[in-house]
């Protein structure tokens, strides 16, 4: 089974940034490139107006966004290329930001700075200076490089580099309007100011000569011949590949050209080069570059700026506290959300519960037949109303909760304590940070993955993302232990004991991933951990203001929009299947009673199952199937409160043990519609996506069908 | 101990500094490392470990990376 570039989605990503539509001709394009953790999104969106999620951790810009401003009268396309330390394509989405860079014919390229780590930082900006001749150096985050103690003289750094370099604090809009005027002065002019060249040693420079006519012949002014010269003495395929796909030809069926190149090749050779080398002494150069340009740039007050950071790390990474603070963190998160969620939750479903008479009111005034009541009342508008009273307040807690510790910087901590755990199961420790985003939603979490450099361990770290609950699962999984487990132990605890329960089922999931990882790197996905390297970026301030915004705004409103533009629909058709019968049984029943025995081995019974399979297109809709479907086959017809949702469903025969199975069985079957089509769209194969639809619904399966089974007979229940 | 001062990073103590003489990787990890900014003469020093003692987060130019022991032996370095 072998893992071809197109099985694991690097062929689509290559393609996928080519081309951005201009819609008049006079627009411009700018590139926005920069490391990842730098503010690269935050710049975007304080430029653009639009709300993309941002978070302190690598990865976070994983599709890329476009949005347009205006200056000055002129038009601006902006396109955020996912971040990257480099431009050497180690990893798809370095391809990408490439790509673009090098082959998307921006107008300019802005490239995005942390001040507080610029040395680093200068890597890419020299990279690109290579490619690009107009280029825009943002020096973001000034605010922090200025607590830090961290002085950078702009004029010296702009001076070296030969391109306009702007600072900037983008989080409280600061330099911005100097940032706009300088991408709309670099656009505007026809000749740019000279950019920095980078030379090399001479034998490197007298082999790069021996090439760049001929390539100026061929490739004129579509690339950059110097780098393209480069490009070809260092002989990477995958470069070449994409550099062909964009001029149309293949620069190497020119005799005259492969000529040369062997001729360059042997000079280097005669010189003590050999191809291996060529590559130390390229990247070595830019390495002292950027310290060189740093050291002259870049002074710091305090030697220690970063000790504190230090010291937090040497706590929450520590052998003795680092996994524990860890299961505390979110265990807390767990708890907050789940005593803080029931009292909204009632009001908001007394509230729309309240309305529900005056609607059936209005609808009868009108006039309108009894079914049409049914399907827009009874059918839509009650699975609306327990969709956001059930969902909306566990989710205006949870989200913000979880921003805040993505906004220190807490992640890639998970990731870097959670490592070893992972190269044990031979997967990828930044598959931690791909179960984070998959706690927002799996769909994000899949398309995360391409923070994965191996295509391996990419493709394991996608097939197991839906074994981290999403937040269109919370939700169910909240309810559940709260009534069941919660309730069960009652009084003063119960709120301890459900959030013991979320905890323990979200450990479940990790330690599932971790199980499922290992069966396929043993079976189907043979081989051994590639290499590793995180960033520990440095812990920023958060801003509480902008967290609740986004979180609210960007996340909940976003998720529950999802849900409620499925529930509606949902709610309809499953109003049309309890009420048209077949014989004398609803289409509804005979569904369910089919169902029935399937669901009993499994601990549950038909209703739950269908509200499972039903709610394939979101999750979120499952509960409120539940809800409807036993409503439906009439035991009440009101429902406002946990307590009664408790009656109603133990009144259906449920026991604690149907609880847990429930619980289990949300953690563990199919991804929703969204995360299987992203699956097939980042894998590009309809084999990996059946996987991924089989390999949790299987887990599930065997977990409830032992866990049910054992209970019973151990006589527990 | 004995005193010879070329080590693999990974044997460097933690709080230790130590100064980036050779990689003996290749392919794609070897340029992984080139972009970390881990050239010859470049200062390293050893953080701290993850809970379980593998990755260990290392200061490389600034910034905080952690490493895997695979990685890091992979980094022969001069302790002074």
């Amino acid at each position: 089974m072998g893992l071809s570039n197109q099985s694991t989605g690097a062929g689509v990503l290559e393609s996928e940034l080519r081309f951005v539509q201009r819609t008049a001709p006079d627009e411009k394009i700018i590139a926005l490139a920069g490391n990842p953790n730098v503010g690269k999104s935050t710049v975007f969106n304080k430029l653009t107006g639009l709300k993309q999620h941002t978070g302190n951790w690598p990865g976070k810009t994983v599709s890329n966004a476009q949005g347009k401003y205006q200056r000055k009268g002129k038009n601006f396309i902006m396109v955020d290329i996912p971040g990257t330390y480099s431009l050497m394509a180690n990893s798809p989405e370095e391809a990408v930001a490439r790509d673009f860079v090098c082959f998307g014919s921006p107008d300019a390229t802005l490239i995005v700075t942390d001040a507080t780590c610029l040395e680093r930082n200068l890597n890419l900006v020299l990279q690109t200076l290579e490619i690009a001749g107009k280029v825009v150096v943002c020096v973001n985050l000034m605010d922090e490089a200025k607590r830090k103690g961290i002085n950078i003289d702009i004029k010296s750094l702009s001076r070296h580099l030969g391109v306009p370099v702007i600072p900037t604090s983008a989080q409280s809009k600061q330099g911005l309007d100097e940032l706009m005027d300088a991408v709309y002065e670099v656009t505007s002019q026809q000749e740019s100011a000279v950019p920095l060249q980078i030379t090399y040693d001479e034998a490197i420079e007298q082999a790069v000569k021996i090439l760049q006519p001929k390539i100026q012949e061929l490739v004129a002014d579509k690339v950059n011949n110097r780098w393209v010269a480069l490009k070809l003495l260092d002989g990477d395929p995958a470069i070449l590949k994409s550099l062909n796909a964009h001029l149309g030809f293949s620069l190497m069926d020119n005799p005259e050209l492969t000529g040369l190149l062997d001729m360059a090749s042997q000079h280097l050779a005669a010189n003590g080069i050999q191809p291996a080398l060529l590559r130390d002494r390229i990247a070595a150069r830019l390495v002292h570059l950027a310290e060189e340009i740093s050291s002259s740039a870049v002074a710091f007050e305090n030697k220690r700026y970063n000790r504190t950071d230090r010291k937090i790390d040497s706590v929450i990474t520590s052998r003795i506290f680092g996994i524990p603070i860890m299961l505390a963190l979110l265990s807390l998160v767990f708890w907050i959300t789940i005593t803080g969620a029931n009292i909204p939750s009632a009001i908001i479903a007394d509230f729309l519960f309240g309305i529900e008479p005056k609607l059936t009111a209005f609808l009868v005034q009108a006039g309108s037949p009894a079914w049409l009541h049914g399907i827009l009342v009874l059918g839509m508008y009650r699975t609306l109303a327990w969709v956001v009273s059930v969902m909306l307040p566990p989710m205006a807690i949870f989200f913000p909760l979880f921003t805040l510790l993505e906004d220190l910087g807490y992640l890639p901590r998970v990731a870097f304590n959670l490592d070893n755990f992972f190269k044990k199961a031979c997967a990828h420790g930044k598959q931690a940070l791909t179960m984070c985003m998959g706690f927002g939603c799996n769909a994000a979490g899949v398309i995360g993955c391409r923070i994965i450099d191996s295509p391996r361990e990419r493709l394991i770290a996608t097939l197991t993302n839906v074994f981290v609950p999403c937040n269109g699962r919370f939700p169910t999984l909240i309810v559940i232990s709260t009534i069941f487990v919660g309730g069960t132990a009652g009084g003063a605890f119960s709120s301890l004991a459900s959030t013991l329960a979320l905890t323990s089922i979200v450990l479940l999931g990790i330690l599932m991933t971790l199980l499922v990882a290992r069966i396929l790197s043993k079976t189907i996905l043979k081989g051994l951990p590639s290499s590793f390297t995180l960033e520990l970026p440095p812990y920023r301030k958060p801003q509480i203001g902008s967290i609740i915004v986004r979180s609210i705004f960007d996340r909940t409103i976003f998720v529950l929009g999802r849900a409620v533009a499925i529930a509606a629909p949902a709610g309809i058709v499953l109003w049309l299947m309890a009420n048209i019968t077949t014989g004398d049984i609803s289409l509804l029943t005979y569904s369910a009673s089919l169902l029935d025995p399937f669901g009993r081995l499994l601990g549950m019974d038909g209703y739950i199952i269908m509200a499972f399979v039903l709610g394939l297109p979101a999750n979120e809709i499952v509960v409120p199937i539940m809800i409807m479907s036993y409503m439906a086959s009439g035991s009440i017809m009101e429902l406002d409160s946990l307590e009664e949702l408790r009656v109603l469903l133990v009144s259906h025969g449920w026991t604690w043990l149907t609880g847990v199975c429930v619980m289990l069985f949300s953690l563990m079957h199919f991804p929703c519609g969204t995360t299987l089509l992203t699956i097939k769209k980042e894998t590009q194969s309809l084999k990996w996506t059946l996987a991924s639809f089989a390999i949790p619904t299987a887990a599930g399966i065997i977990v409830c069908f032992l866990v049910a089974n054992g209970v019973r007979l151990l006589g527990l229940i | 101990m004995n005193n010879n001062p070329y080590i693999p990073l990974s044997y460097l103590s933690i709080g230790q500094k130590a100064k980036v003489k050779t990689l003996t990787s290749d392919g794609s990890m070897r340029r992984r490392m080139l972009d970390l900014g881990l050239i010859a003469e470049t200062i390293v020093e050893a953080l701290h470990k993850s809970p379980s003692g593998d990755p260990t987060a290392y200061s490389i130019r600034g910034a905080v990376i952690a490493l895997r022991a695979e990685e890091a032996g992979k980094i022969i370095v001069e302790v002074n």
